[in-house]
């Protein structure tokens, strides 16, 4: 495969990752006050399934209180990378890994983090929403209630919290204790979004979060989404260049397991160094 | 005309007749269990409803010998002559035989008798007989002639208060038999329970005695309580038999078919009506009346009449406990053989293992349980906590905690399966979703895995339940009786008998039907048992479902 070397970070050795915000791309978002470039840094990180590889060598930082888009066709491997930052590939039987994730320099598999206490830092939001067969309100409490918090107060005040956060609370406040299966697929994917940040998380990892939803729901989450990268880091993968476009601040095009290119979206979308980035970005192919 | 008749020969879509084969299965499937249910709701009912009394005047024979001609009873059922064979049976209406229930047990020794439908010749229902329930040689089939009572002139039936005098009578020949029974049953038991403790505590300390004196002042203080309850039990028994003898000595004079007389004590009668003087509200009246004696009486006369309380009791206690047994345990091994366990040639083993076990014969779970259940663990248990009672065996010997045991593990593999189904129909998705939240691997299951499984988990528990309950093979084999003196759970301290012998409903069926003294008498008990033995199944069940159902809409996905 034909890289252009300027653009073959994936490639590139473990000691010099690729930074978003770094010299080498300028970016285009101010980066707020006090947030870290590179809270997470992912090093020349392989995944396999088994015998079949589906990352390779692939270096990235992510930048705090930013949105992050990942993109690239199908099976490229983003949402396996996804995935990866908070260990849920644990559970796939014969798979596994090479290279290393950091979140605030401290290493995701260091054997002395618990995987529980990994993942009550990083909130995920999954492409079809899956409510628990639980009530609203138990819904948004879980994280809470599975960490052993059992004051009442603390509960409400959290959902209630969270519902507003996640644009829900008007809609739903007065059929908390009802069942949260009985919602729409927008209102249940906010409700995913809601109990996703209960737990007050740095992270939010979401997987094609409106892919099973209408424009209008769509639109609802994009706004929710630009709302809380004020708050949380936002990593999400999407098939949707123009949502891409519309909330990300930073876009990293992955190909066939590799990264082809990251940086601020808008120069991804307007100039793309690398001719794989500009076909997929512009429509021939993918 | 060619194009409608292309149209028209390729409308027969190829594979109907298939179609008309399945329901055809159906139908012949639906067809053989609802005949089965009709036959035990008629044959069921039947057994409480009053027949009229007919009255057969038989030819005359020459031979004959027999002093009466004349038989008075109820006509049970018409049927072709047991002796004929081949082609003339049942054709020929003077080639059958009417059973007749002529009741007088006492007087005629069998209260059932064939007559050949040859022989009558004339029948008519006779006026004013009465049918009189009592407590021992089943009903009496006669007219009143008099009541005598103790220093007071025979009350010809003819007397205007004869009835009034007879039922005033009879309620308080039914106050007394109730008192006998607390008497004998509860204070007499009480008192019998309390001496065999000291007698038990006698033996404990003479066996382990270490200072003479001290054991012996002891002694004496329980010898003396000893007496001071046998005096209390004297009392008790006396008053007992006083009251039996007050029992026998009012009683009603009948003039039977034969013209004998025979007279039977009011405190034998339960209750009267007669037959052929009631109207459809009367009979009503009655057929209600014995189907509450039915539901709630305890059995009398070898099981042939009373009621099938203890029995109705006894099952449903025992289903209730193997639920409570095997819903765990079925669940737990499940989660684990789905949830937890390494998938591979290991667990497919397990599975086949399990569904197996659903086809090994019932009888050889009852002989594991009694090897197992009741003679290793019953044993130990009797060894380390009963010692001082042996050799009498308290958990040492069927029970119905072994009982319920054994068909908990009859019934394990149906749970099982069913759970591990309904665990596997709960979407990866929501369990990721879980485990995203910081949930550990059993907080998912718990919290999450199981409450969206709880309906397909109920559906397992309503088959075992069904199964469970209609099963008799294995529980004659570890602590299924004919008849128990108490209920499992009653009044007296512990309350809840696990180490009882106790009732059950299909062993009672059996019991009945083939090992009655009297089957005449048994057969329609046989049906009526059935009957209610899948009411109590079915209401169970129900139950079940009830609560499945309010699960299912307690997270029902939204009508959208």
């Amino acid at each position: 495969m034909e890289i252009d070397p300027p653009a073959l970070q994936s490639a590139g050795s473990p000691a010099t990752p690729v930074s978003l915000t770094g010299s080498r791309v300028q970016s285009v978002a101010p980066t707020p006050a006090g947030a870290n470039p590179r809270l997470i840094q992912i090093e020349a990180y392989d995944f396999f399934y088994g015998n079949h590889q589906v990352l390779h060598q692939v270096s990235l930082d992510i930048p705090e209180r930013h949105v992050t888009a990942l993109i690239g066709p199908s099976g490229c491997g983003k949402t396996t990378l996804l995935r990866s930052i908070n260990r849920m590939n644990d559970l796939i039987e014969g798979a596994h890994h090479r290279g290393d994730i950091r979140i605030r320099d401290q290493s995701i598999f260091d054997p002395h983090l618990e995987v529980i206490a990994l993942r009550k830092r990083i909130g995920m939001v999954f492409q079809k929403s899956n409510p628990f067969p639980k009530s609203i309100f138990e819904n948004v409490v879980y994280p809470l209630r599975v960490a052993g918090v059992r004051q009442r107060s603390i509960l409400e005040e959290t959902a209630e919290r969270c519902l507003r956060a996640a644009a829900l609370w008007d809609e739903v406040k007065d059929r908390l204790h009802t069942s949260a299966l009985g919602l729409s697929g927008g209102q249940q994917q906010r409700l995913c979004i809601a109990r996703a940040i209960a737990n007050e998380p740095e992270i939010l990892l979401m997987d094609e979060p409106c892919s099973a939803l209408d424009p209008v729901a769509t639109a609802r989450i994009e706004e929710l989404i630009l709302e809380l990268k004020q708050r949380y880091t936002i990593v999400i993968v999407t098939h949707n260049m123009q949502q891409a476009a519309r909330i990300s601040d930073y876009t990293a095009f992955f190909y066939l397991g590799r990264l082809i290119e990251a940086g601020p979206t808008h120069r991804i979308f307007t100039s793309p160094k690398n001719k794989q980035t500009e076909d997929y970005v512009t429509g021939r192919f993918g | 005309m060619g194009s409608t008749s292309g149209f028209g020969q390729s409308v027969r879509a190829p594979g109907e007749p298939w179609v008309w084969f399945t329901a055809v299965g159906l139908t012949v499937g639906l067809a053989m269990i609802l005949a089965l249910l009709a036959l035990v709701l008629v044959e069921g009912l039947k057994a409480f409803w009053p027949r009229r009394v007919v009255e057969i005047s038989l030819r005359p024979t020459g031979t004959e010998t027999e002093p009466s001609r004349v038989l008075v009873g109820e006509r049970i059922r018409v049927r072709p002559k047991a002796t004929l064979q081949g082609s003339d049976r049942a054709a020929n209406p003077a080639h059958r035989e009417w059973q007749l229930f002529l009741g007088n047990k006492d007087v005629f020794g069998l209260s059932f008798r064939y007559v050949d439908v040859a022989d009558i010749a004339a029948v008519r229902q006779p006026g004013g007989i009465w049918r009189i329930e009592r407590t021992e040689y089943g009903p009496l089939l006669g007219w009143p002639v008099a009541l005598l009572q103790p220093a007071l002139d025979p009350l010809p039936a003819s007397d205007p208060r004869f009835e009034a005098t007879l039922n005033r009578l009879v309620e308080e020949a039914r106050r007394r038999r109730a008192e006998i029974r607390k008497l004998e049953k509860h204070d007499i038991g009480r008192l019998n329970r309390q001496m065999e403790e000291l007698h038990l505590r006698m033996r404990q300390a003479s066996s382990r005695r270490l200072d003479e004196g001290a054991y012996e002042r002891q002694r004496q203080a329980w010898a003396n309580q000893i007496a001071e309850l046998e005096t209390a039990y004297n009392q008790l028994a006396s008053r007992a038999r006083e009251l039996r003898v007050l029992q026998e000595q009012a009683a009603l004079v009948c003039r039977l078919a034969d013209g004998r007389e025979t007279s039977v004590p009011i405190g034998r009668i339960l209750a009267w009506y007669r037959p052929n003087e009631l109207d459809f509200t009367g009979r009503l009246g009655v057929f209600l009346g014995r189907l509450r004696e039915f539901l709630s009486e305890e059995p009398r006369e070898a099981n042939t009449e009373g009621g099938i309380f203890p029995a109705i009791f006894g099952t449903f206690v025992m289903t209730v406990l193997m639920s409570v047994a095997v819903m765990p345990f079925g669940v737990l091994a499940a989660v684990y053989l789905r949830e937890y366990a390494r998938q591979g040639w290991f667990t497919r083993a397990v599975r086949i293992a399990v569904n197996n076990l659903a086809g090994v014969p019932s009888i050889v779970f009852g002989v594991f349980g009694l090897g197992f259940f009741v003679y290793f663990l019953g044993g130990q248990i009797d060894r380390l906590f009963f010692a001082d009672r042996l050799p009498t065996p308290t958990f040492g010997t069927g029970g119905l905690i072994w009982a319920s045991l054994t068909l908990a593990l009859l019934t394990v593999p149906v749970v099982v399966v069913a759970t591990e189904e309904a665990l596997a129909a709960v979407p990866r998705s929501v369990r990721e979703g879980s485990l995203a939240c910081g949930a550990s691997r059993w907080q998912t299951i718990q919290r999450v895995v199981l409450p969206a499984a709880a309906p397909g988990i109920l559906t397992g528990l309503i088959l075992a339940m069904a199964r469970g309950a209609g099963e008799v093979a294995p529980l004659m084999l570890v602590g299924v009786v004919k008849l128990a003196p108490e209920l499992p759970i009653n009044t007296t301290y512990p309350f809840i008998h696990l180490d009882q012998k106790f009732m059950h409903l299909g062993f009672h069926i059996y019991d009945l039907g083939f090992q009655s003294p009297d089957s005449d008498a048994a057969q329609p008990m046989v049906f009526a048992t059935t009957l209610f033995l899948l009411a109590l199944v079915i209401t169970l069940n129900l139950a079940a479902i009830g609560i499945r159902n309010h699960l299912r809409r307690k997270y029902a996905t939204g009508a959208f």
